[in-house]
Formats: C-alpha cells, structure tokens, sequence
C-alpha cells in the first residue's frame, strides 16, 4: 500500500503536484476561515469566477496569467463594493451580477483562444494538478509565502477587525485598509490554487476545511491550523485518487474534504449530530429556545 | 488593582468636574451642528451640546430617535452629512487612541471562535502596535480588567458559551483594557442579570470618579436611569441635554415621546 503511494513520487511532475497540493491546502484553509467567521463564502465564489477573464486577457496578449487573474479578481471585489454602496442593491444581488458577468465573459474569451491554442478550458474550471509547470509551483510558493507572512503578522488586528468591525474602527484601526487587505489576500489564494482546483470548485478548499476544523475547536487560530491539515489531507488525497483514477484533481479533493466534514458534523465531540451530550439541562435548554421562537412569532 | 486602570499621564489627570455646560470648556466633548442622512432618511438633526468629564451620560429617547447613530455620529462610524466633533479642541475622530467603544451585543456574531481571553486582548491590540504580539504588560491589563468583572474562571471559554450578561462583562473588560478616556456604550443593559447590572454601574461609578467620559445609550427608562448624572434627550433633533433632573421634565418627554408610553413616573425629583 504504503508503495504504492511513494512509487509514483520518483516522477517529477508528480513531485510537483505534491508540493501544490501541500501549498494549496495550507492557504486556503487560513484565509478561507477568514471567509467563513465573516459569512463571506459567497465572496469566495464570486472572486473565484471573476478571475477567468483576467487569466484569458492575460494569456492572449502573453502576460503572466497569474498576475492577470489576479487583477480581475481584485477588480471583481471593486466592482461589488461600487454597486453595493452607490446603488440600492444588496450585497448578495451584486455579487451574483458581477461573478456570472466576469465569469461568462472568461468562458467566451477562453474558448476564443481555445480555437488557435493549447489552452484546455476544463483545466481552468476543473483543476489539473498532475499537469503543473515548474514556474506554476514557483509562482505557487511565492504566493503562499506572502499570505502566510501577512496572516502571521496582522493576526491580531485581522481578529479584531472580523469579530468586531465597529469597535476595531472606534480602536483607531484602519479598517478599510484591512478590508481590502482581506480581499487582496483572498484573491492571491484563488489564483495560486487555480492550477490544483480550479474556479469552480476553490470554494470548498476555502471552506470546507475551516469548517470541519470550526466543528472541533474553538479558537480561530486553532481553526486555520487543524483546517490547513486537513486541507494538505484532502489535497494530497485528491491528488493520488487523480493519478490512480485518472479524474479531474478538484473535485476527487474536494470530495475527501467533503468527507471529513461530513464526519465531523457527525462525530464531533462538542458539536456533533450524534454525538452532542444530551443531558437534561440541554435538552431543557433546546426547549426554551423553541418556546421563545414560538413567542416571536406571535 | 482599581488604580492600575487609570495610570495618570499628562493629559488624562481627573479633571475638576465641570459645573457649568459651558461651550468653551476645553477638556469635553463638543458637539457642534452634528447631522446624519441615509438615503434621504434624517436620522440626527443639527444636533449640538457638550458631554462633561468625570460623570455618566446617558443618551435616551424613542426608538429610532439616533441613539446609536449619535455614537456611531461621534466616533466617524458612520458617514456625517454636516457637524463637527470636538475632544480637548481636536476633532475626536482623530484621537480615536482615546477611546473604548462596547458595540450592541446583538452586531455580534457570538458563534465566532473566540474565547473569552481573546476577546479582552482586542483592547490591547491597538496599545501593542502593528506586527507585535501582546506584551507582559498588555497581558497584565487584560487580566486585571477581565477580574474586575468577575469573569477571571471564563478566560478560556468560548464566547458562545456565555449567557448575556456574561458577554456585556466581557465586553466591558475588554474596554477597561483599553486605557480609555472616553468609554461609549452602546445598550449595555439591554437583557442582562441583576449582577451584571450592579458590576457595570459600579464600573461605570468609578470611571466617572476618575474623571473619564462615560457615555451610554440606554433604552430602558426603569429605575436604572438615577444612576445617571447627565442625560442627552433625542427624538432625531436634540429635546435636551444636561442634568438629569433638568433633562427629565415632562415638557421635554411629552416631547421626545410625543404620546408614546412613557414608563417613567417623575423620579427624577
């Protein structure tokens, strides 16, 4: 068994893929927990779409697609915040405008080029992890260096500003600068897991696992730590289910870590379905909270 | 432990208490023709007055009156269509170092993952400086401030886990740690236990007495209102501001409530 996992890693693309995989899955489980304490998945979604037309402007006139996704992404972000607050549209309405918009124009350009290149649309979408180049895996560590470094630098200010918006701004904390701080990192972390998960499916390396992690733990630097294990997990997992089944990576990873969500939500010590102590005060507790929803209602 | 809260400095000495509410005392807060729009809805009205020193201040009023709004006004929380606010001279949104704010408990997510100990550290964030941990010092503060609330034994406890008013104690810490001049409350004793109660007004009591700005919007105008020693009056216009005694006349009520029911019955005698 244990063989059969090494023996493909004298391969150097497979090599390759390791180091993206263990990458991938650090990254986004730290900034994806950021998303989720903020009931933010949606923006996850929305800069995860909105980068493909910066990627197929980027390749069609021969600039890094990287730096290209990344500018569409950030700009998406923009875009939903310019509707938001100068128009009478709600946040969710404008995120859902602009991603399918971003997202629609990507598909377009993509198969344009798709024509008169080597360019495959589905490994975009779909995530290849088996196929990534060497400067991929570069561009991948430079990223991933940068998001850990300023997530360990501003952890504090980063925790004030997610839990309490208002009284970090009273603190005298630039709040607007951390937001676009925020936004600015997740966008890197979407662009430097493209290549293992493609846009459809980042989203669940985001959250997924933060979320099983937010079922066992209590504390939010616990959370991004045991979600980054679980991420490395699931992406390394994904990978090999890839090279043996020879399935697209992103979603044989985002199947594992759906996986342990699941068992998480079940088993969880603290927080389980099946496994929440049920003692008398609880349960006492569970009915109170049903009659004083009931006495809202009327 | 008390004295540890207030280290005198140059500039936070207890001030003499101010007598008079006249416009040009230097060491309180001035506000000056403060006015608020949201979308073409006024929220607060040419609102102007002066909030002393070294007593506790509440801000009541009607529902929708811009209670809140007021704070939120006061420390550039939210967009000010007009007015100016003014700390020893200096526009108060630049002095922000100044002051300790304890939004509503319900603007939280309180399923965040936080333990107690976290959430009494943010006060100290600011005083640590960009990129540091927390020093001894920083540490020290959060721990006295979050005994001083009798909440010592929760330190490790997530915050989810706390009743309410276990959270507005926290969050009441997590102020005192943040060696304020100015302490804004926005509804802290908006459904918590008798004990909570008489823990914050005592804080409260001995900030005032150290000659520090206690500022606090209160909706409920039950017996917990003689604890005040000033009240500001609104109804989207300031009604009145002052004393409590003078503030709570029946002219000003009938017209900040304006045929509502008005649980208060002249205590203020």
């Amino acid at each position: 068994m244990l063989e059969a996992l090494i023996e493909p890693l004298q391969y150097s693309f497979m090599q390759r893929s390791l180091v993206i995989a263990v990458l991938v899955g650090i990254i986004c489980a730290v900034v994806g927990s950021y998303l989720m304490v903020q009931r933010l998945a949606l923006l996850g979604d929305a800069i995860s779409h909105s980068v493909l037309p910066g990627l197929a402007i980027a390749f069609m006139i021969g600039a890094d697609i990287f730096v290209g996704a990344f500018i569409a992404g950030v700009l998406s972000t923009v875009v939903i915040t310019l509707i938001r607050t100068r128009s009478p549209i709600k946040e969710d309405a404008a995120m859902g405008i602009v991603f399918s918009a971003f997202f629609a124009l990507g598909i377009t350009l993509i198969t344009i080029i798709q024509k008169d290149n080597k360019i495959d649309l589905n490994h975009f979408l779909f995530g290849n992890i088996l196929g990534v180049t060497f400067d991929e895996v570069r561009n991948t560590a430079i990223i991933s260096a940068i998001v850990v470094t300023v997530v360990v630098l501003l952890y504090k200010e980063l925790l004030f500003y997610t839990f309490d918006p208002l009284g970090a701004q009273a603190a005298g904390l630039p709040v607007n600068l951390l937001n676009f701080g925020l936004m600015v990192l997740i966008a890197l972390t979407i662009v430097a897991s493209l290549t293992a998960v493609g846009v459809i499916l980042v989203l669940a390396l985001l959250i997924t696992p933060g979320a099983t992690a937010y079922l066992l733990v209590k504390r939010l630097n616990q959370m991004m730590i045991l979600g980054a294990v679980i991420g490395i997990v699931a992406s390394i997992s994904g990978m090999y289910i890839s090279y043996f089944f020879n399935l697209p990576s992103g979603p044989a990873i985002v199947l594992v870590a759906s996986a342990f969500f699941t068992l998480a939500l079940l088993f969880s010590p603290s927080q389980g379905i099946l496994t929440y102590p049920q003692s008398n005060s609880d349960s006492y507790h569970l009915w109170r909270e049903l009659k004083s929803l009931i006495r809202i209602k009327n | 432990m008390k004295t540890l809260f207030f280290p005198t400095s140059a500039d936070s000495q207890p001030a003499p208490v101010l007598k008079k509410n006249s416009m040009d005392s230097s060491a309180a807060i001035i506000v000056s023709n403060l006015e608020v729009q949201y979308r073409n809805v006024l929220a607060l009205q040419d609102v102007s007055l002066v909030v002393r020193l070294g007593g506790i201040t509440g801000i009541i009023g009607p529902n929708g009156a811009g209670k809140s709004t007021l704070i939120k006004a006061m420390l550039g929380l939210t967009p000010v269509t007009n007015g100016i606010v003014l700390y020893n001279d200096e526009p108060l949104i630049n002095q922000l170092d100044k002051v300790a704010y304890v939004p509503q408990r319900s603007q939280i997510d309180w399923s965040y993952p936080a333990t107690v100990w976290d959430v009494v550290l943010m006060g100290r964030v600011r005083k640590a400086g960009w990129f540091r941990r927390f020093s001894s010092v920083s540490r020290q503060m959060a721990a006295a401030a979050l005994e001083r609330v009798g909440m010592s034994d929760y330190r490790d406890r997530s915050i989810g886990q706390l009743s309410g008013g276990q959270q507005q104690r926290v969050f009441i810490a997590r102020a005192l740690a943040e060696e304020a001049e100015i302490f804004c409350f926005d509804e802290p004793l908006a459904g918590i236990d008798k004990k909570t109660e008489a823990v914050i007004f005592d804080i409260f009591h001995e900030l005032a007495n150290a000659g520090k700005i206690v500022l606090v919007v209160n909706h409920d105008l039950g017996e917990a209102i003689t604890h005040f020693n000033d009240l500001i009056l609104l109804n989207t216009q300031l009604i009145a501001s002052g004393s409590r005694t003078a503030v709570l006349s029946q002219e000003n009520m009938n017209r900040a409530y304006r045929g509502q029911v008005v649980f208060f019955e002249g205590e203020a005698a």
